[in-house]
């Protein structure tokens, strides 16, 4: 027997990127690839709906790379082309109008990158969401499953290539970054075709971030190997000593099974033999 | 036995004499009764203090006198009696009774240690604690699950909450939130640090300062005085992709980087154990953990593999070690020699013109450690070494070596592995 497979409603919140190099606006790398994730969830899913949101103002240059968001999804036939942006004036606060916005359209599943590429670029925008309307929320998305009767099944990326499967209920947020799969190209002709339908959002002007003094980024000292020795010996020794353990347990003369027996004993307590 | 002392003036007149027949004996026995080797200073019955110049240092391994100046030795003592007063503690042993205020740090235990992040972590916790020596605060470590640290003390951290519940287990952000508010709302910390690191300190931080209502601070990587901001201090913080410094007050909640600050080194500090007087409230979790997913090791990055079994000049049964490999789940790696002959490819070796690897256990098998290939496992936690040569490097650099065979000893330890696997099933 088939599951019965339902659609869903997702909204991918999509924000304007920074190219590393060229500094150059373009659709923001992280919530590309949560867009592709949406979009490959939207395939196995059939009868789901996807959202494209954005909060800010309205500008040539952001305009242009909020469309490279619509130019993904040309060739999936989803009929996602349009993207709603919530438009507010410079320097505002974006998750009140976010939330409101949320909470009325009460998607399933909110999909978000997990820091901005401009501004201050806290990652807190997805945590004061999920706060504010009350969701579960998980970070550190490689794959989305399966979403079955209000639960979806996720993977999520651990450091050093590892993955833990989660179970959340809906609604949820889930945050990607760069452990998901990379999003695909964006075609330049549906990113011309597709629609910003502009609506204006809640005007809070961000004070506190107004107040803080923002610079280019500094290069950060690198760490100084400190050597607080008493003696023109022990200075000496510090500086030229080769690395020796030193602590280190040594088994000689023990048969093959002895020492397999202490290697085992080490994996063991360190956790890396998984059964 | 009495402790006073007697001394023989003529038979220290004879050890002072080198051409006297009697000089070995009579110096053995001064030896025996001072404790190993003559004594090179002593208060004379005049209260005039004398010195043997003869008495200090030690006969080197060549026959020719040696002087440590270092302090180390006591006269013509023993090298071993030295080495104990080199080994003892001289860090300055710290015990904050009566705290101004407390400053919360959560540290992430990867893998149930403190981290070099976290230990950073806890020396701008100690920065901010002890700034007026006058009203010091204590730093209190929230640990969760279970830990294998015995060094708390030595970090930096004067109290200890362990909650080593099983519902803090896995990825339970849910219960590690009501836990860390029930802190807050008992002991009231002044400050929050937390680690800004991906999956452990940046979650949970974030959902923290949301729970709390501040605004926090992300990415502090510096923080220093100042008398305008509301609690005495300033950070600069990276912002937009760290292409931002973001100057401001430092808010209660941070999330600091790598390398904030020095980690202590030159106190000790009580670590004494805490507990809440109220019970956390269990929280009803949406999030469920179920466990992690296997997934293939050879196809995880060598660079960032957590387990890595690493061949070198010392394997011979190169499919009795890839069978090793499948077997223990490790990613494989290899020296430069191993890589050379042709048995393993470019991509898996380590060291200084190969990969730089981070493990948290690295299994060196015949490998005897080049300088080049000791430089790229400077990340690794923990080190074990199966060689036949005693006398090697990597032998040194090893936290457990195992001089033997290389071959039996992987095929000892697979066995090993297998009846382990087996018995468990078995009983499941």
């Amino acid at each position: 027997m088939r599951p019965e497979q339902q659609g869903i409603e997702m909204a991918v919140l999509v924000s304007v990127g920074r190219h590393p190099i060229t500094g150059r606006a373009r659709r923001a790398d992280q919530d590309a690839r949560g867009l592709e994730l949406a979009l490959c969830l939207e395939g196995r899913l059939p009868g789901s709906r996807i959202g494209l949101l954005h909060a800010g103002p309205r500008s040539e240059e952001s305009e242009a790379a909020l469309r490279g968001y619509l130019g993904m999804a040309a060739d999936a036939g989803t009929g996602l082309n349009t993207l709603t942006l919530l438009e507010q004036p410079e320097g505002s606060d974006a998750i009140p109008a976010l939330a409101d916005h949320l909470s009325a359209a009460m998607p399933q599943l909110v999909i978000t990158g997990t820091r901005a590429e401009l501004g201050e670029g806290s990652g807190l925008l997805p945590y004061a969401l999920a706060e504010r309307l009350g969701w579960p929320l998980v970070n550190g998305l490689a794959a989305v499953e399966k979403v079955e009767n209000g639960v979806a099944t996720l993977l999520q990326a651990l450091p050093r290539g590892q993955r833990r499967r989660l179970q959340v209920r809906l609604p949820a947020i889930i945050c990607v970054d760069a452990a998901a799969p990379a999003a695909r190209q964006s075609a330049f002709g549906p990113a011309r075709r597709g629609e910003l339908e502009a609506t204006p959002g809640a005007a809070e002007l961000d004070h506190e971030l107004a107040g803080w003094q923002v610079a280019p980024a500094l290069k950060r000292p690198k760490r100084l190997k400190i050597i607080r020795a008493a003696s023109a010996r022990d200075r000496f020794k510090a500086a030229a000593a080769k690395a020796e353990g030193g602590s280190g347990q040594v088994l000689e003369g023990v048969s093959s099974e002895q020492g397999a027996e202490a290697i085992f004993t080490l994996l063991h307590e360190e956790g890396v033999l998984r059964s | 036995m009495s402790e006073m002392c007697r001394r023989d003036p003529r038979r220290e007149w004879i050890a002072r004499n080198r051409l006297h027949p009697e000089h070995a004996s009579a110096l053995a026995a001064l030896g025996s009764i001072g404790g190993g080797g003559a004594a090179s200073e002593w208060l004379g019955p005049s209260g005039v203090l004398r010195r043997n110049p003869h008495g200090v240092g030690f006969i080197g391994p060549n026959g020719v006198k040696r002087i440590d100046r270092s302090g180390a030795q006591q006269g013509g003592s023993a090298p071993g009696h030295g080495r104990q007063a080199v080994q003892q503690d001289r860090r300055r042993h710290v015990e904050i009774s009566d705290p101004a205020f407390l400053v919360a740090v959560v540290p992430d235990l990867t893998g149930g240690r403190l981290s070099g992040h976290d230990k950073d972590l806890l020396g701008l916790a100690r920065r901010l604690a002890d700034d007026d020596p006058e009203r010091p605060g204590a730093v209190l470590a929230v640990v969760f699950g279970e830990h294998k640290e015995e060094r708390l003390g030595e970090a930096g951290i004067d109290r200890v909450l362990h909650l080593g519940a099983e519902t803090y287990a896995g990825f339970a952000p849910e219960a590690r939130l009501a836990a860390l508010t029930a802190v807050e709302r008992e002991l009231a910390p002044r400050h929050w640090l937390l680690p800004d690191s991906p999956l452990g300190g940046a979650d949970l931080g974030r959902r923290l300062a949301q729970r709390l209502g501040e605004r926090p601070v992300t990415g502090v990587w510096q923080i220093e005085a100042d008398v305008e901001a509301p609690l005495g201090w300033r950070c600069t913080a990276r912002g937009a992709a760290e292409r931002l410094d973001i100057r401001r007050p430092l808010p209660r909640v941070a999330l600091a980087l790598a390398e904030c600050a020095e980690p202590v080194d030159e106190t000790r500090h009580a670590a004494e154990p805490l507990s809440l007087g109220a019970a956390v409230p269990i929280a009803l979790s949406r999030i469920e953990d179920l466990g992690q997913v296997a997934v293939d090791p050879a196809g995880v990055a060598l660079a960032e593999a957590e387990f890595i079994l690493s061949a070198g000049n010392g394997v011979k049964d190169w499919e009795g070690f890839h069978h090793a490999a499948r077997v223990l789940g490790a990613t494989e790696g290899a020296s430069r020699v191993a890589v050379d002959d042709g048995f393993m490819a470019r991509d898996r070796q380590v060291g200084a013109s190969g990969t730089w690897v981070t493990a948290r256990v690295y299994l060196a098998v015949g490998i005897s450690g080049a300088i080049q290939h000791l430089q790229g496992i400077q990340g690794c936690d923990r080190v074990v070494a199966i060689n036949l040569d005693p006398g090697c490097d990597m032998i040194k650099r090893a936290d457990l070596a195992v001089i033997g065979d290389a071959a039996e000893i992987l095929a000892a330890l697979v066995a090993k592995v297998e009846q382990q696997r087996g018995g468990q099933r078995d009983a499941a």
